[in-house]
C-alpha cells in the first residue's frame, strides 16, 4: 500500500470509491483514500443542496481536480441534513483527511436495509486489489 | 513580460480619426458611460512591439513540427492568406445581392462539389463554424429527419475512444449518449454495438481512422447494423487527411459527414480558430440542411432560405467564408491527386511508428494509419517518467509535444501525428530525440522532470490558477509577481 | 498541355502539387523499406474492399500558384466589394477600418499557425494575448469574467440560454424581436436541442417596451435584447435589464463593442451576461466571416460558461505566467455533460480585436462613438427620407423610403451607392423600410451623396 493509505474498519464502502460513516439513523458520507489519490487535488466540491434526497447508487455531486471531474455516488439513499461548508472552501481537505474533516455530506437514512449491500474494508480492501 | 495593460500611460494612444463636422450625438444622459473603459494606452511602436514580443513566446507550425495528433499540423501555405486578402473577397459585404458576390458564391458552390466527391456524399452545408458544430448541426439534422418520419429515436452510439465533442454534442442535441466499446485491434466491438442498437437508436457517431489512428476494419458491419436498425451513421472528419482520394466516408456508409477545413485542408488555426466544419449528407438528408442553402442555376449563383425542413441557421451569415477561400484554394493546388497528400501523411506516420517502437509501448499493434498512439506506461513503472514529462522534454529538442492522455483506452498515450509536409530529416530529427529521452528517463530522469527549460516558462502551477483564478487584469488590485 | 505533359511522363491528371510534400521518391523507398512494406498500397491493407475508392477524385486538374493566383482573381472580381461603390450596407456587419498594426500582428506565422495552447510553455504569447482580451472584453461590459470567443455574434446568443436554462432551471427565453434576425434564427435552432421556449418580445416604436418585456419574462430563463438594436435605435436597456431581473430572469444584453465607449456598460445595469459580434472591432467584412463572438458574465455564473478561458498563475520559479483554466468545464474532461461542446474557437480573430481596441484606446473608442452617433444625426438632419422611428440612434438609422426598398436599393446601386439594408428581407410590412449604416469611413459628404441619390431614384 501507498503512504498514507488506509480504509478504516468502522466505515461500509461502495465500489465508487465512496464510504459511509453509520450513526443510528443517520450516515455520513465521503470518498475513500483511494479515490482521492485517483483524482489528484481537489479544487472544486460541487455538494447538494440541503433538504435534498440523495439515492443510492446515484449522482448527490461532484468533486474535481485540474484535469478530472469525477461523480460522488451515493452509498446510501436519504435527505441532506448537512453539506461540509469547510470542504467547499479547502477542498483540498479531501485530499489531507479523506475520512475526518474530508466528509462531504450527511444524511437521515431512508432505507437502512440498504447498508447490507455495502462491503466492509476487508471486502472493499479485495476489491480494490482486483483491480 | 509584462501586459499591455502595464505598459499603458494615460493620454498615450495609437490611433487618430478622421475629423469629420457632425452634429452631436443625442444620447440619453442615462445611457451614457460614466467611467471610461481601461482600455490600453499605447502609442503605435510600443503597439507593435507588444505584439511582436508576445509572438516570440509562441510556437506555430512555421515555427518548427507540430506532431499533435488528431489536429493535423501541416503546411499553411501563404499563397491562401493572399487568396483572403483580395479586396473582393477581403471587402465583401455579407448583405450585398447575390448579382454582385458570384465570384464569392461561385467559390462556395465549388468548394461544396468537392466536398461531396471526396466525402462520397450527395449535399453539403459550408455554414457549421467548427468541427463540434457540424456535429451538433449533424445531430440536430438527424433528428430532424426522424421527427419528419413520425420516429422518436433519442439514442446515439459513440465508441469510447471518440473526441469529447461526440458526447458534448449529444447532450446539445438533447439526445442521449449510449457507449460501446473498442476490441483488442482498436475496433468497435461488434458484439458489444450489437447489444447496444435498438429501435430507440437515432444513429452512431465514428471516427475513422479512430483516434487511435486505426481504420476500422469491421466498418462494414458497423454502419450495417446501425442501417438495420433504422438509424444513421455520423463521420467525425477529424481523421480524414488519412483517406482522402482512398475511401470516401459515403463509401463506408456513412449518411452524414462533418470536414475539418482546419484540419484536412490547411486552414490556419490561430492559436486556437477559425475553423471550419462544413457538413456533407445523402441526398435525403438535403432538405434538413442549414439555410441559406448555396444553389447553383445555370451560370448565376445564388442563396437560397426557402427550405421548409431546414433545421434553420446555426451560425451568422453563410459561413466562415474566408475560411472556404483557403480551403478551396488548397484542395485546388492538389486537385485529384489529394490522394498523394494523404499517402504521404499515413507513409510518414508509420515510419515514425516504426521507429518509436524500439523505446515505447505500443499498444495496438497494427500499421496505422495518418497517426498513432505509443504509451509511455513502461517509462512511468520502470523510471517514473510520465507522457508528461516526454513532452514537456521534447520542448527543449525544439519540437512541440504530440496530444498526451489521449485517447482515454490507453494509459500514459501519446498520439502523434506528423502530417505529409514534413521532410524525412525532421522526422529523423523527431526519433532521434524520442529515442534520447527514453535514454534520459532510464539515465537522467531528473533532466525530464525540470523540463523544459528552454521556454520562457517552465511548468506551471494549474492548482493555483483554479483555485485562486485570476482571469482578468485586475489594475491596482491585481497580484503583484515577478 | 495534357499532351506535352503526357510525353514528359508526368500523372494524366496534371502539374505535380509537390510543393507542399518534401519526400522524394528515393526517400519514399527508403522509408517504405524501413517500415518493411514494398508499396504504399500495402500501408492500406486495413481497409476492407469494399470501402477502396477505385478510381481517381473526378477533380479539376492541380494549380501551380499562379494559376491559382490568377482564378482567385478572377473570382473575387465578380463580387463588387465595399471599395467599388460607397456603401452604406450594415445590418450586423460594418465597414469600420481596420489599422495596418492589425494585418502585421496577425501575419506573425507563430500566432497564425499555432494551435490550441494545449502546452503552455510554449504558448505563453497567445495566452497572454488571450488574457488580455478578456480583460478588454470585462472593462468593455463592466462584467466580472469573458471566455476566449465563440463563433459569433449569434452563437453566443445561443450559448447564454444554454447558460441561463442551467443556471435557473426554467425552460424558456424571451428574445426581443428588435434583436438581429439572424442571432433570432440561431437561438431557435439551438433551443430545439436544449428544450428551450422562445418567446419574441414586439416591437414598440423601434424598441422594446420594459413592462411588456417584465410580463413575458415570468418563468424565463433569460430575456435577450440588443443595445444598440437592430434599428440602431437604442433601447431603454437599465429598463429591460431591471424589468428582466425582478421576474427571476438573467438579463443579457447583445452589445455593441465600439458603442461601449459611449454607452454604458451592461454590468453597470444588472446585467448577468453580455454578448455579441467582434467583427466591427478589428475583422474584415470577409463576406460573413470569420470573425469572433465575446461572452462576458457576472462571477457567479463562471463554471457555467463555454469555451476556453485563460488564467493567471506562476511557473515552478514562481514567474507569473498564463494557463487554460477551469478546463473541468469543457468536452474534453467533462463530455456529455461539459457547458458545451465547443473546442475550436476564434482565437485569431479575437486577437485582431485586441489589437484593434489597443490601437483605439479609451479616448479612441469615446471619439469613434461620438463620430458614427453624430454622422446618424447629419444624415437625419440631411436626407429627405423618414426616420422609420423616433428614438436616439448610434450608428445606423432605419427610414422608410417612399418606393420598395428593395427597388431603392437596385437603382441606387446603378448610381454606385449602396444605401443600405431593405428591412423587408425580415421583418413583415417593413418593404418600404431601408437600414443605413453608418461607420467612421463615411463622411458628411457621402451623406449628401446618398441623400442625392436616394432623391434621384424616388425614394
Amino acid at each position: 500500500m501507498s503512504r498514507g493509505e488506509s480504509y478504516p474498519d468502522d466505515l461500509r464502502y461502495n465500489r465508487d470509491h465512496d464510504w459511509a460513516r453509520l450513526a443510528g439513523d443517520e450516515a455520513v458520507l465521503g470518498i475513500t483514500w483511494h479515490a482521492q489519490d485517483a483524482l489528484g487535488e481537489v479544487v472544486h466540491y460541487e455538494p447538494p443542496t440541503v433538504g435534498g434526497r440523495v439515492v443510492a447508487g446515484e449522482s448527490y455531486g461532484e468533486v474535481e481536480s485540474v484535469k478530472a471531474v469525477s461523480d460522488l455516488i451515493a452509498p446510501l439513499s436519504g435527505v441532506v441534513l448537512a453539506v461540509n461548508s469547510e470542504v467547499m472552501n479547502a477542498p483540498e481537505t479531501i485530499n489531507a483527511d479523506p475520512y475526518g474533516a474530508g466528509w462531504l455530506i450527511r444524511i437521515a437514512l431512508s432505507d437502512p436495509a440498504e447498508v447490507g449491500s455495502l462491503l466492509d474494508a476487508a471486502a472493499y480492501r479485495s476489491f480494490l486489489a482486483e483491480q | 513580460m509584462e501586459l499591455i495593460y502595464e505598459k499603458s500611460k494615460p493620454g498615450r494612444r495609437a490611433a487618430v480619426l478622421p475629423r469629420r463636422t457632425v452634429p452631436a450625438a443625442t444620447i440619453p444622459s442615462e445611457l451614457r458611460r460614466s467611467a471610461p473603459p481601461r482600455l490600453a494606452e499605447v502609442a503605435e511602436p510600443d503597439l507593435v512591439r507588444h505584439f511582436t514580443e508576445l509572438s516570440t513566446r509562441n510556437f506555430g507550425i512555421d515555427t518548427g513540427f507540430y506532431p499533435l495528433g488528431s489536429c493535423t499540423m501541416k503546411h499553411n501555405p501563404r499563397a491562401n492568406e493572399r487568396a483572403v486578402e483580395v479586396p473582393g473577397f477581403r471587402d465583401l459585404h455579407p448583405h450585398q445581392d447575390a448579382d454582385a458576390a458570384q465570384g464569392a458564391l461561385e467559390l462556395m458552390w465549388r468548394l461544396q462539389e468537392i466536398l461531396a466527391e471526396v466525402t462520397g456524399l450527395d449535399a453539403v452545408s459550408l455554414q457549421p463554424a467548427a468541427g463540434s458544430q457540424g456535429e451538433l448541426t449533424g445531430l440536430l439534422l438527424m433528428r430532424a429527419y426522424f421527427e419528419d418520419r413520425g420516429e422518436h429515436r433519442s439514442e446515439v452510439i459513440i465508441p469510447d475512444t471518440a473526441h469529447g465533442t461526440n458526447p458534448a454534442s449529444v447532450t446539445m442535441a438533447g439526445l442521449e449518449l449510449v457507449d460501446v466499446a473498442t476490441d483488442e485491434r482498436g475496433n468497435v466491438a461488434l458484439d458489444d454495438l450489437r447489444a447496444k442498437v435498438s429501435e430507440h437508436t437515432a444513429g452512431l457517431m465514428l471516427t475513422n481512422p479512430s483516434t487511435l489512428g486505426l481504420f476500422d476494419e469491421g466498418i462494414v458491419a458497423i454502419t450495417d447494423t446501425i442501417h438495420e436498425a433504422g438509424g444513421l451513421c455520423y463521420y467525425d472528419g477529424a481523421n480524414l487527411n488519412a483517406v482522402c482520394g482512398i475511401s470516401r466516408p459515403g463509401d463506408m456508409g456513412f449518411d452524414v459527414v462533418h470536414i475539418n477545413l482546419h484540419k484536412t485542408f490547411s486552414q490556419p488555426h490561430g492559436g486556437g480558430g477559425p475553423g471550419g466544419g462544413p457538413i456533407a449528407v445523402r441526398g435525403f438528408l438535403e432538405p434538413f440542411l442549414p439555410i441559406p442553402a448555396v444553389t447553383r442555376d445555370g451560370d448565376r449563383f445564388d442563396l437560397d432560405a426557402h427550405r421548409p425542413l431546414s433545421i434553420g441557421k446555426v451560425r451568422g451569415f453563410a459561413g466562415p467564408f474566408g475560411v472556404f477561400i483557403r480551403s478551396y484554394a488548397y484542395i485546388r493546388r492538389y486537385g485529384p491527386r489529394l490522394r498523394e497528400m494523404s499517402e504521404a501523411a499515413v507513409l510518414n506516420a508509420n515510419y515514425l511508428l516504426k521507429h518509436l517502437r524500439e523505446a515505447y509501448d505500443v499498444p495496438y499493434d497494427r500499421i496505422c494509419m495518418h497517426e498513432f498512439v505509443v504509451s509511455a506506461q513502461s517509462l512511468k513503472r520502470n523510471h517514473g517518467i510520465t507522457a508528461l514529462d516526454v513532452a514537456k522534454r521534447l520542448m527543449d529538442y525544439g519540437f512541440h509535444p504530440p496530444t498526451i492522455y489521449f485517447p482515454l483506452v490507453v494509459a500514459e498515450a501519446l498520439m502523434i501525428e506528423p502530417t505529409e509536409t514534413e521532410a524525412k530529416e525532421t522526422l529523423d530529427a523527431f526519433v532521434q530525440a524520442m529515442l534520447a529521452i527514453a535514454e534520459e528517463a532510464r539515465e537522467q530522469p531528473d533532466q525530464l522532470h525540470e523540463a523544459p527549460r528552454s521556454q520562457p516558462v517552465g511548468r506551471l502551477d494549474e492548482v493555483k490558477a483554479v483555485r485562486e483564478p485570476v482571469l482578468r487584469y485586475l489594475f491596482e488590485g491585481h497580484p503583484r509577481r515577478e | 498541355m495534357t499532351d506535352a505533359s503526357a510525353e514528359m511522363g508526368s500523372s494524366p491528371v496534371g502539374a505535380v502539387p509537390a510543393s507542399f510534400l518534401a519526400l522524394t521518391s528515393a526517400e519514399r523507398e527508403e522509408m517504405l523499406a524501413a517500415i518493411g512494406v514494398s508499396s504504399v498500397e500495402e500501408l492500406f491493407a486495413d481497409l476492407p474492399s469494399a470501402v477502396v475508392l477505385e478510381r481517381t477524385l473526378e477533380l479539376d486538374p492541380p494549380l501551380s500558384e499562379v494559376e491559382l493566383s490568377d482564378h482567385i482573381e478572377t473570382l473575387a472580381s465578380r463580387n463588387v466589394h465595399t471599395g467599388m461603390e460607397l456603401s452604406f450596407l450594415g445590418a450586423g456587419m460594418y465597414d469600420h477600418y481596420v489599422p495596418a498594426v492589425v494585418d502585421a500582428v496577425l501575419a506573425r506565422g507563430e500566432f497564425l499557425t499555432a494551435y490550441t495552447p494545449y502546452q503552455p510553455e510554449m504558448s505563453q504569447g497567445i495566452l497572454q494575448a488571450i488574457f488580455e482580451f478578456q480583460t478588454a472584453i470585462c472593462e468593455l461590459t463592466g462584467l466580472d469574467v469573458a471566455n476566449a470567443s465563440g463563433y459569433d455574434g449569434a452563437t453566443v446568443a445561443a450559448d447564454a440560454c444554454f447558460m441561463a436554462k442551467h443556471a435557473t432551471g426554467r425552460a424558456r427565453v424571451v428574445v426581443g424581436q428588435t434583436v438581429s434576425p439572424q442571432v433570432r434564427q440561431v437561438i431557435r435552432t439551438y433551443a430545439r436541442g436544449f428544450e428551450l421556449e422562445v418567446i419574441e418580445a414586439p416591437i414598440r416604436e423601434g424598441v422594446l417596451d420594459p413592462h411588456e418585456v417584465g410580463r413575458l419574462a415570468v418563468d424565463a430563463a433569460a430575456v435577450i435584447f440588443q443595445q444598440p438594436n437592430f434599428f440602431g435605435c437604442l433601447e431603454p436597456a437599465p429598463a429591460l435589464a431591471a424589468a428582466a431581473a425582478s421576474a427571476g430572469a438573467l438579463p443579457v444584453a447583445h452589445v455593441d463593442l465600439l458603442s461601449l465607449g459611449l454607452l454604458q456598460a451592461p454590468g453597470d445595469y444588472g446585467c448577468a451576461l453580455a454578448i455579441g459580434e467582434g467583427q466591427g472591432a478589428g475583422n474584415r467584412l470577409s463576406y460573413g466571416g470569420p470573425h469572433y463572438g465575446f461572452l462576458a458574465a457576472r462571477q457567479d455564473l463562471v463554471r457555467r460558461m463555454p469555451g476556453r478561458i485563460v488564467g493567471e498563475t506562476v511557473d515552478v520559479a514562481g514567474r507569473r505566467a498564463y494557463v487554460l483554466t477551469l478546463q473541468t468545464r469543457e468536452q474534453h474532461i467533462r463530455r456529455e455533460k461539459a457547458t458545451s461542446n465547443i473546442t475550436t474557437n476564434q482565437t485569431l480573430l479575437a486577437l485582431a480585436g485586441l489589437v484593434y481596441l489597443s490601437w483605439l484606446g479609451p479616448a479612441g473608442l469615446r471619439e469613434l462613438g461620438e463620430l458614427c452617433a453624430g454622422l446618424t444625426e447629419l444624415a437625419k438632419a440631411t436626407l429627405d427620407v423618414e426616420p422609420l422611428f423616433e428614438q436616439p440612434t448610434f450608428k445606423e438609422l432605419a427610414v422608410r423610403t417612399a418606393r420598395p426598398a428593395l427597388d431603392v436599393v437596385r437603382d441606387a446601386r446603378a448610381l454606385g451607392v449602396n444605401p443600405g439594408y431593405p428591412l423587408g428581407r425580415d421583418y413583415e410590412g417593413m418593404d418600404d423600410a431601408l437600414l443605413i449604416a453608418l461607420t467612421e469611413r463615411r463622411s458628411p459628404e457621402d451623406i449628401e451623396r446618398l441623400s442625392a441619390v436616394l432623391t434621384e431614384v424616388g425614394a
